[in-house]
């Protein structure tokens, strides 16, 4: 890794710079990590017997998977939160 | 690099700093675990994948998560009697 920046001497511009830096390789990571699984659920679902191209039937397949896919992520990520907020609660 | 340790060569240098990367790594937590969890559940309800997520799937999904939790509450809890259990027994010798 690259030497750390001595921050103590950090400018405001400089740690907005940074932070902006830090939010943008996580929304890239996030993004890489539901292209990755949406393709292998996906393809899973989809593509039964690979043939010589990837037909209509099955585009619309991994379309139809993508969105649901995502539906339920946001699905688990509003139970889970909510059960968190239950249990910090009791 | 994790998030963490990047967080905790900055401790005490710039407290507005620390305090963002603080919430970025819960942030990244939660997400971890609703990937995970929507892995595994998305394996275990989803059908052939629809026009929209049906009520059966959905219930489905919400169960899944909130037994998931259940486990891993029941399996710290019971941990945490046998652990009692072990030290008030080396008490009692």
């Amino acid at each position: 890794m690259d030497s750390l920046p001595s921050t103590g001497r950090m400018t405001g511009a400089q740690r907005e710079e940074l932070i902006e830096q830090v939010k943008q390789q996580i929304a890239i990571a996030t993004a890489q990590e539901l292209l990755t699984k949406i393709s292998e659920k996906c393809f899973k679902k989809c593509i039964i017997k690979p043939s010589s191209s990837l037909d209509s039937s099955e585009q619309k397949c991994i379309a139809m998977c993508m969105d649901r896919y995502m539906d339920s992520w946001n699905l688990v990520s509003k139970t889970y939160s909510s059960r968190l907020q239950k249990e910090s609660m009791r | 690099m994790s998030l963490d340790s990047f967080a905790g060569q900055l401790a005490g240098a710039d407290p507005q700093l620390q305090q963002f990367l603080q919430i970025e790594t819960q942030k990244q937590r939660f997400q971890g675990l609703v990937h995970g969890l929507t892995d595994q559940c998305w394996d275990i309800c989803m059908e052939k994948p629809s026009s929209r997520l049906d009520s059966k799937t959905e219930h489905c999904i919400s169960n899944c998560v909130d037994r998931f939790i259940d486990t891993s509450n029941f399996v710290v809890n019971r941990l945490e009697k046998t652990q009692q259990f072990a030290s008030s027994s080396e008490l009692d010798d």
